[in-house]
């Protein structure tokens, strides 16, 4: 088993117990969905509206190259400095090359999943900036020294109680618990930021390639913030972020609302399309696009799971993922957890060592079933199973496979086996559930009924 | 035979030969479910042929990602089924198996063609009543109050969301109470509740509070699998959970 894997069993074992953090989870997420289906329900036809968002990414990702060419020249025909990097490793050298350059000490950040991906916040602080998350969730997270529990909502996992005792330890500023109290403690600290920073850093949420813009949701207009007051901005892109025309954003807006959080629209959206431009009262000096693949191109050579660089990172599969609420959103170990994450995270990083993600699914189907993109997520696992399996067979599995398919595939064998299992099943009995007993993956939480006295076959050969 | 059979069908009579594909773990375990289709179908008045073998559809195999092995049990399965007239399968699972995967399994083989026809005329239980044979009402009598479990592969794979509702509706006796939330997995998903057994177990109990909240005397799905998950652990804890197959209470007279 390689490390990961077993720390995610370790940690799924050890919190699927956790009955008080799967309350905390369930309790969420049933709210989340009911204001979901409350917004859905805002749209004419929803499963038409998921077949346009389906083909209109299917087409941005089949023509990523032309995407990418058209966004890059018309951003920099505005002034906006376009760099691309290969590798996370790279993306990080040229973020550090710009503050460096700009003689930077304190940066700003809006919430970026990407960021998170190149692991950007060690490298920085590594280098001596300090770095500030200004969205609370991640504020709350990056204060704990931990990364986001989930894509969209990073810090669900935690009551107000303990959001005040985090305040109270590393703010000295805790009045209550209310959470009006507690925003405007991190208001406070995150507004001296903002004036003291000499970079913002965001992600982005769309990249529009018709008119070389960047979009951005959020909720807090901190992002608006991070983006407007710092001299010089950077915006840290994946490259499947495309979308090819603005009006596409009047269905992916909505769409990411809905999905995201059950929200008609989010708060904030704004469109950046380069720095301040003559006669411009605000805005940053600079703007840098980062472009980053890290990997998305090998997804996009995967003809089979390309459409899985449609993800618009809003978290549906995650809020319905019955494995999530019972392991937690750090179990994964992963930038991206849930369904998309343990599809995507072997193309990332390696299928090898991620590919227990895709074992560790009951293939229910919900995620494929909410995605607001159809991505077809549980045969994407199907799939990773499938080659992770050739990459490196389990003897022991291939070997009980083709056992039991030469069995089931002849009668007489399996009446021999069918009797044999009722001769067995007595020596199983005094072991049920210990150490001793074959079946105790199963026997030790759960009873497995017994082999009939007469066999469905035995009865039908008996009956003939 | 087969022959007069097809021409007694042109001639107008209804008579169909359904061939049963029993999965392996009803054959075993859960015996009473397929005798209780195969009174169903003959009190309708058709004719129900079993294969030998094979005994299993492959997807412990397949959803483990050895498909090479899957296939040689689903090849088997082809050529015994490549004639029948019509197959049912009780579970959402295997008959998804059949239905969805096969193709997936069998696409660029020689075999694609096969496994499409399969798929054409193969159906889940509930389904084939209510759709292929367009009956709902089978005079059974049943005085409880039950809930219904989707397995997820019926639900989501074969869209079977409706069929035994409407089966269950026309039972005498019989009251449905809905779980909240209705469709959520029970923690089974075959081979991955022995590798995860504590997150499948964590799953089932979450499973076993909703049946519980809705105080019903008997829990009944389309699949065996959920119910073996379902039982397993509701006995397990002492709770007073029951389950109990469509087909079953469908035969209750």
């Amino acid at each position: 088993m390689t490390a990961p894997a077993a720390q995610f069993k370790a940690d799924a074992g050890r919190l699927s117990a956790d009955l008080r953090q799967r309350g905390i989870i369930q309790t969420a997420m049933g709210k989340y969905e009911v204001v979901r289906d409350q917004r859905k329900a805002g749209f004419q036809d929803w499963q038409g509206a998921r077949e346009l968002a389906a083909r209109t990414k299917f087409q941005a990702v089949n023509h990523l190259g032309q995407y990418l060419e058209d966004l890059a020249s018309k951003l920099e025909a505005r002034g906006t400095k376009v760099h691309w990097a290969g590798t996370g490793a790279q993306a990080r050298e040229i973020i550090l090359a710009i503050l460096r350059e700009k003689q930077a000490r304190v940066v700003v950040k809006s919430k970026s999943m990407t960021s998170e991906e190149i692991h950007l916040n060690g490298a920085l602080e590594g280098a001596g900036y300090e770095v500030v998350e200004s969205d609370l969730g991640e504020f709350i997270m990056q204060l704990r020294g931990e990364p986001p529990y989930h894509l969209v909502f990073p810090s669900m996992h935690l009551t107000r109680g303990e959001i005040r005792d985090l305040f109270a330890e590393k703010l000295h500023d805790a009045p209550s618990d209310n959470p009006e109290d507690l925003t405007m403690v991190a208001r406070r600290v995150l507004r001296q930021k903002y004036l003291q920073a000499d970079i913002g850093i965001t992600g982005a949420n769309f990249a529009i390639a018709e008119t070389g813009m960047i979009s951005i949701t959020e909720n807090e207009g901190n992002a608006r913030l991070t983006a407007a007051l710092p001299k010089t901005m950077i915006t840290l892109v994946g490259i499947e972020k495309i979308l090819p025309r603005l009006a596409d954003l009047g269905l992916f807006l909505p769409m990411l609302a809905v999905m995201g959080a059950g929200q008609l629209l989010t708060g904030y959206n704004t469109l950046y399309g380069g720095p301040r431009q003559p006669g411009e009262p605000d805005g940053p000096e600079e703007f840098h696009v980062v472009f980053l693949d890290n990997q998305r191109t090998a997804l996009l050579a995967d003809a089979e799971q390309r459409d899985a660089l449609g993800c618009i990172r809003c978290g549906a599969c995650l809020n319905v993922c019955p494995i999530f609420p019972n392991v937690g959103g750090h179990t994964y170990g992963t930038t991206y957890g849930g369904p998309i994450g343990s599809v995507i995270t072997p193309h990332l990083r390696g299928l090898a060592e991620w590919k227990h993600l895709s074992d560790a699914s009951s293939l229910c189907g919900a995620c494929s079933e909410t995605c607001p993109v159809k991505i077809e997520l549980h045969h994407h696992l199907l799939q990773n199973r499938r080659n992770g399996a050739q990459a490196k067979p389990s003897w022991f599995q291939k070997t009980a496979f083709k056992i039991f398919a030469a069995v089931a595939n002849n009668a007489r064998w399996w009446s021999l086996v069918t009797k044999l299992a009722r001769v067995g099943q007595v020596f199983q009995k005094p072991v049920k559930g210990t150490a001793l007993d074959p079946a105790s993956v199963w026997t030790k939480t759960r009873d497995l009924p017994p082999v009939a006295k007469e066999s469905f076959r035995e009865w039908w050969k008996g009956r003939k | 035979m087969y022959g007069i059979r097809r021409a007694c069908i042109h001639l107008g009579k209804q008579i169909m030969t359904i061939t049963l594909f029993i999965p392996c773990f009803v054959d075993l375990m859960y015996p009473e479910v397929g005798i209780s289709i195969v009174r169903i179908f003959e009190k309708l008045g058709h004719q129900v042929v079993v294969p030998p073998a094979p005994a299993c559809c492959g997807q412990p195999a397949f959803n483990s990602g050895y498909w090479d092995e899957a296939r040689s049990t689903a090849v088997k399965v082809l050529e015994q089924l490549q004639f029948a007239e019509t197959v049912v399968v009780p579970s959402g699972s295997c008959g998804a198996m059949l239905k969805v995967f096969y193709r997936e399994l069998f696409a660029g083989t020689p075999h694609a063609g096969t496994a499409q026809k399969l798929a054409a005329k193969t159906h889940e239980f509930s389904s084939f009543l209510v759709n292929q044979l367009g009956v709902t009402d089978l005079g059974a009598n049943f005085p409880h109050k039950v809930t219904f479990h989707d397995g997820c592969h019926g639900l989501r794979e074969l869209n079977n969301k409706l069929p035994p509702r409407q089966l269950l509706a026309k039972v005498r006796g019989l009251e449905l109470v809905e779980m909240s939330p209705p469709e959520t997995c029970c923690g089974f998903g075959g081979t991955f509740s022995a590798k995860f057994p504590a997150i499948a177990t964590a799953m089932g109990e979450g499973k076993c509070a909703s049946i519980l909240d809705t105080q019903a005397d008997y829990v009944v799905s389309c699949d065996s699998s959920c119910l073996m998950q379902i039982q397993g652990l509701a006995s397990r804890r002492q709770m007073p959970v029951k389950t109990i197959h469509l087909a079953q209470v469908l035969a209750a007279s």
